[in-house]
């Protein structure tokens, strides 16, 4: 191990305190004991206790996690499918035009994403609720996962489908039975993309999203409004939380699976 | 070469047979993409049983008359029957014909046994005679001990012969190989030649080979058929295309040669005979009747068939002067160049059948190179 120098120490310090001080002081006050939320008053955690016993933002929860759920699940599909389409049909007439557009709502400002399906919503007289705010965040998390998948899919070897289809294969079952389960890791973390941008949501929600159907990120941004209360502080230290395993675990799991197989070739070769 | 192949009773030659039928049939087929022809008009009949080796170049289309015959891409012209039915229509999934490919294109995700069961599966085969057919096919390529493994836990070696175990699972009436050795080192590729052969006769399935290299093509074909811009230039067995090739090209692609222009003196039955520098014998090597008196044609002999003397030989018709111009020691033979008076490089190949070699002939040294009358063939330009 090399030590680093005062130079080296005090860049990295200033570093992390940029990115975790504001988290730090959250996860602190989350455990006040008083109301207030910048002076501390000893060690609780009644505020969890409170955030739990709290239906309105259960509720929200709830329907955060169900929209994110189906709208990336559908996006998944769709998306996988667009990509597939762009990366083995060649050239076709509008190709350029088809990719241009899958991948617009990638730089599309959200205000104007979710102010055109608001329009569109009322046009077509669709009650605002969870299915308008599942297709929204369906329209604009597809793209993400399309750019995933695809890049998954022009390094794929083409003669693995021509083996399949040589085999006996019809073109769909090619697909279901040798290409889906090879680009599968890319499909997921398609899935999760799209499940977390669809968590996080605040904007497009907000235009597409209903009096009965609130969702979290709504909840907590009009509720700050009106003060922040030690409750957000517990809550959002539990979605803190939650990313944290999340990556974590992520992160060993892809480590150990790159250790096996470094030692499964090892031993094939010798 | 098996014993049965070389019993006179039985010679394996249907394409001399006016009765056999071919298993394969090109008939004028052209293969357009653009402006670019990939196979030009092209006919030919390839028998059951055979192990027929496409060879050429890069580029001269031998991939795509594979892929044309495993249904992934479509003549834009003419037939291809297999078993006299035009396969035209029929998709890949569902022809008789299997492909082993260049890649492997092994299954990374499934077992070696799932591997060689994916194509039995599709056919609904019942469970019990997968496992049988699995099995009977890990023996046939010895990998018995590694059917649980995944193809990135087994060695390129290994992974050759579960894409060979998996294209003949399914007992297909033909078997397409794509360059099946172009990924292994040279000794496994020399071994796993002859295991094919063996694997082919056991079977009796059908073969066709694409390869560019001309030594595999010689040692596992029954015929081969040298290619060059969509075209084949000849279709032979590999010791007819070696020692008779019908054109310069076909020489020059098989193996070393020496290539001596001249014009034809004169022709006698089967023979033509060449004058082809000042001061030099007229050489004769066997012809064909289309080698016209009076016509520049060229002598192509190959290197071994050289014999080379310090003094000039008596008895021999077919005699070249010249000085030693280089020695390449080979450890089984030597390779000499000679270089006569008007400048010509010929090489000549000797073996090196004594352990202590009498150097008795060095650089610079004067020598006669002499072959026989039937070593040699006389090509038209």
């Amino acid at each position: 191990m090399r030590r680093l120098s005062w130079f080296n120490t005090v860049s990295l310090s200033l570093g992390f305190a940029f990115l975790y001080l504001p988290m730090i002081i959250l996860i602190t006050y989350s455990f006040n004991e008083g109301k207030l939320v910048t002076v501390w008053s000893g060690f609780s955690t009644k505020w969890y206790g409170e955030l739990f016993r709290n239906e309105a933002f259960l509720n929200a929860a709830w329907v955060t996690l169900k929209v994110a759920v189906m709208s990336s699940s559908i996006a998944t599909v769709l998306g996988t499918m667009a990509a597939y389409v762009m990366v083995r049909a060649g050239r076709f007439p509008g190709r350029t035009l088809f990719s241009g557009m899958i991948y617009a709502p990638l730089v599309m400002p959200e205000v104007i994403t979710g102010l055109s399906l608001l329009l569109l919503f009322i046009a077509i007289g669709l009650d605002r609720g969870v299915l308008t705010i599942v297709l929204a965040h369906t329209t604009f998390s597809m793209c993400f996962v399309s750019v995933v998948v695809s890049s998954r899919l022009v390094t794929f070897d083409q003669s693995l489908e021509e083996a399949a289809l040589d085999l006996g294969c019809t073109g769909f079952e090619a697909f279901r039975l040798v290409t889906l389960p090879i680009i599968m890791p890319a499909v997921v973390s398609g899935w999760l993309l799209a499940f977390t941008l669809s968590l996080d949501d605040l904007v497009i929600a907000s235009f597409t999203s209903g009096p009965s159907s609130t969702t979290l990120p709504i909840k907590i941004f009009s509720a700050v409004r009106l003060g922040v209360s030690p409750e957000i502080n517990a809550l959002s230290t539990i979605m803190i939380g939650l990313v944290t395993v999340g990556v974590i675990g992520a992160s060993l799991t892809s480590k150990r699976s790159i250790a096996k197989r470094q030692k499964d070739e090892q031993e094939a070769i010798q | 070469m098996s014993d049965t192949a070389r019993a006179p009773v039985c010679v394996f030659a249907p394409w001399d047979d006016i009765q056999a039928k071919p298993l394969i049939q090109f008939q004028n087929v052209t293969k357009r993409w653009g402006d670019f022809t990939a196979i030009d008009d092209l006919s030919i009949d390839i028998y059951a049983q055979e192990f027929f080796a496409l060879l050429g170049p890069s580029g001269c289309g031998k991939t795509t008359m594979m892929r044309m015959l495993a249904g992934f891409e479509t003549p834009t012209e003419g037939k291809i029957l297999i078993d006299g039915q035009n396969v035209a229509p029929i998709p890949p999934n569902k022809r008789a014909v299997n492909m082993m490919f260049q890649s492997y294109a092994l299954f990374p995700h499934l077992s070696v046994a799932d591997n060689i069961a994916f194509g039995l599966k599709r056919d609904k085969m019942p469970t019990d005679q997968i496992t049988a057919r699995i099995e009977e096919m890990l023996s046939l390529v010895q990998l018995n001990k590694f059917a649980n493994r995944k193809p990135h836990q087994i060695s390129g070696g290994q992974r050759q012969r579960v894409a060979l175990a998996r294209s003949l699972a399914k007992a297909p009436k033909l078997l397409l190989l794509d360059e099946p050795l172009g990924a292994l080192d040279k000794k496994l590729r020399q071994d796993t030649q002859f295991e094919l052969m063996d694997i082919q006769e056991k079977t009796g399935t059908t073969f066709v080979i694409v390869t560019h290299d001309q030594e595999e093509a010689m040692t596992v074909a029954s015929r081969i058929a040298v290619m060059d811009h969509g075209k084949i230039i000849q279709v032979d067995t590999p010791a007819k295309i070696y020692e008779e090739p019908r054109s310069i090209y076909v020489a020059d692609f098989i193996g070393d040669v020496n290539l001596i222009e001249g014009n034809v003196s004169r022709t006698t039955e089967g023979h033509a005979t060449i004058s082809w520098a000042e001061g030099q014998n007229e050489l004769t090597g066997i012809a064909r009747n289309d080698i016209i008196p009076g016509s520049v044609a060229t002598l192509a002999v190959r290197p071994e068939k050289l014999n080379i003397y310090t003094s000039r030989p008596k008895d021999q018709s077919n005699v070249i002067k010249g000085k030693v111009l280089d020695i390449a020691y080979l450890g089984n033979m030597s390779t000499y160049v000679i270089e006569t008076p008007t400048g010509q490089q010929i090489k000549a190949q000797v073996a090196n059948t004594r352990r202590i070699q009498r150097r008795q002939i060095t650089w610079e040294d004067k020598v006669w190179l002499s072959f026989t009358e039937t070593a040699g063939v006389v090509l038209n330009q």
